[in-house]
């Protein structure tokens, strides 16, 4: 009986399955530059910016985008506050509207680790130390206070300190830093009920499957007026963080415009721009009631 | 009666060697057989090794492979990473529990709904043509739609008709959900256990004096359910994972508070962890439904070889 000579057969599998794997070509130089980012020289222009796309910034979002940080599920129209703050950001760099390019990333893609279809992602990412061991963050562009929003005639209704809160079923998504703030600031008796979306959250307010939830203030102010029917604010929480919960831009790990976007972010808040755009976007988040 | 007389005896079969002594045992077997057995002895040892060795070859290969990949080093930190993995794994476990509870009510409900559905939809008789079709019209409508939209529809939908009494717990809505879908399979591989059991033994049972439902309980279902003992294990363990989906009404299980703790650190290691206790949960029910398999096989060919 003739027998195969198995250790070929062994060796050619061997090397067909690591040819099959072979690591594919890095486009960029394997990102071997620290924290520090390219340009060395200083110069943040797009002839010197590592970008995706040559010439042209690739900004990141989710799909929906969200009142009040974008109108009608349109950032490239540049309304809304952060599709404002991204437009600005990018002038500050040097390109032009045209030069910008918007792309929809979920969540999770956003956050992966490798190679990224973004040069930014700006999403309302608040800034945390333990979310930057795995992403970039650049200089914050928002502080963010979390409010508690429910519906006329709830249990929740006319709450005035976290102890009226405690005994309620709230709700928040899942991921924000609504939840972390729930879960810790007012420490519900009950498992918070952890949505999706902010849509599913709603509905479940509306419905009653929940007596409150929690989201951020410009959020609960365009909830409250535009979306939910006889929406009450209860309250804000003040902040559980560290000097507060700011958004951020967020970059891959180690990305080489790091540095760039956020020198371009710190000059967009001194020279007043991030002001006044607060002001034209987000300007009905008056004054909340703190619960304490 | 009668005992019937043998026109021939039976050849007596016995191990004892012509001519020897009484109850001596088997001759010690020839040196044919014995070199018989030493061949097939070393033929199992050396697929045994060569099975080893192709094994150890393919590990290799595939550890190379993917450790050697320029971005494992990322890939490493951001979804095998022990220190995150034992920080998530109470939470995630404390889910798992939720999942557990609406697996266990949930599955006994599939069972009882998807028998009903099963038995309205192989009624006999034309009166019944209603039953028929409406069982028929459930198991097309929620064997063809998305579990995901059936959650939606059922968690938010049924609350917002705001009836007096409507639960508004996601874990009862979420098993309610999940027993109108998987109902509708269990119900199909129901029916087919039972059309499966050959006519004959319905016509018997029939000639015998039996009732319909009498031919159902005592001699169609007993056979129908063994014949698809497996293929509802399999449906058992998909249901097993599809539990996992009820977290988007709002309530914590395993995989709504790996999200929590992935959305907190933006590392992907929760996910694993969640993945690897439902795997550890289908492994029982896999080899429960091999065993309960090859046993109905032992029993169909009770000795054969093939």
């Amino acid at each position: 009986m003739r027998r195969r000579p198995l250790p070929l057969v062994l060796a050619a599998t061997a090397a067909l399955a690591l040819s099959a794997c072979a690591p594919q070509e890095e486009s960029t130089d394997a990102g071997s530059s620290g924290s520090g980012g390219s340009s060395a020289t200083g110069a943040c222009t797009p002839d010197e910016l590592d970008t995706l796309e040559p010439g042209t910034l690739t900004i990141a979002t989710d799909e929906p985008a969200y009142e009040p940080w974008f109108v009608d599920d349109a950032p490239e129209n540049g309304e809304g506050f952060e599709s404002a703050v991204a437009y600005a950001v990018a002038e500050q760099l040097g390109y032009s509207e045209d030069d910008v390019t918007w792309t929809r990333v979920p969540f999770n893609a956003a956050i992966q680790p490798g190679a990224r279809p973004f040069d930014f992602d700006v999403n309302q990412f608040s800034i945390t130390e333990e979310r930057r061991q795995a992403v970039d963050f650049s200089s914050p562009y928002y502080t963010v206070s979390q409010a508690v929003i429910t519906t006329a005639g709830s249990a929740a209704d006319g709450a005035t300190s976290l102890a009226d809160l405690r005994g309620l079923r709230l709700g928040a998504q899942v991921a924000t830093t609504s939840l972390d703030v729930l879960t810790t600031v007012i420490a519900p008796e009950n498992d918070p009920v952890v949505f999706n979306t902010n849509d599913d959250a709603k509905l479940a307010l509306q419905n009653g499957q929940v007596d409150a939830i929690v989201v951020d203030l410009p959020t609960a102010f365009y909830i409250t007026a535009a979306e939910l029917e006889n929406g009450v604010i209860v309250g804000q929480l003040e902040d559980s963080g560290e000097g507060g919960d700011q958004f951020g831009l967020l970059l891959a790990k180690d990305s080489p415009l790091t540095d760039c976007v956020s020198r371009a972010v710190d000059a967009l808040r001194e020279d007043g721009t991030l002001a006044e755009l607060e002001q034209q976007w987000l300007s009905d988040v008056a004054d909340a009631p703190v619960l304490s | 009666m009668a005992v019937r007389r043998r026109r021939r005896a039976r050849p007596v079969l016995s191990t004892v060697v012509p001519g020897g002594p009484r109850g001596v045992a088997l001759p010690p077997p020839s040196e044919l057989e014995l070199s018989r057995r030493a061949w097939r002895r070393s033929r199992a040892r050396r697929s045994t090794l060569v099975a080893l060795a192709s094994t150890l070859v393919f590990a290799v290969v595939a550890y190379l492979a993917v450790t050697r990949s320029p971005g494992w080093p990322r890939v490493q930190a951001t979804f095998f990473s022990p220190s995150v993995a034992l920080e998530s794994l109470p939470d995630i476990a404390r889910g798992l529990l939720v999942n557990l509870q609406v697996l266990v009510v949930g599955g006994l409900l599939v069972l009882l709904v998807g028998l009903g559905i099963a038995a309205l939809r192989t009624l006999r008789g034309p009166a019944l043509a209603p039953l028929r079709f409406l069982a028929t019209a459930y198991v097309d409508l929620f064997r063809g739609m998305p579990l995901i939209i059936v959650l939606y529809l059922v968690g938010f939908g049924f609350p917002a008709l705001g009836l007096q009494g409507v639960p508004t717990s996601p874990f009862v809505l979420g098993t309610a959900a999940i027993v109108l879908v998987y109902s509708a399979y269990v119900a199909e591989v129901f029916r087919a256990g039972i059309e499966s059991v050959h006519p004959s033994q319905r016509a018997a049972a029939r000639s015998l004096g039996l009732t319909h439902r009498q031919t159902m309980r005592i001699v169609v279902l007993p056979q129908a359910l063994r014949t698809v003992t497996p293929a509802l294990l399999n449906d058992f363990v998909a249901l097993q994972k599809d539990v996992g989906l009820i977290s988007v009404l709002g309530a914590v299980d395993a995989v709504r508070s790996a999200q929590i703790q992935v959305g907190q650190s933006f590392n992907f290691t929760p996910y694993v962890v969640a993945g690897l206790l439902f795997v550890l949960l289908a492994v029982p029910s896999a080899r429960l439904a091999d065993a309960v398999t090859a046993r109905a096989r032992r029993r169909q060919q009770s000795g054969s070889l093939l």
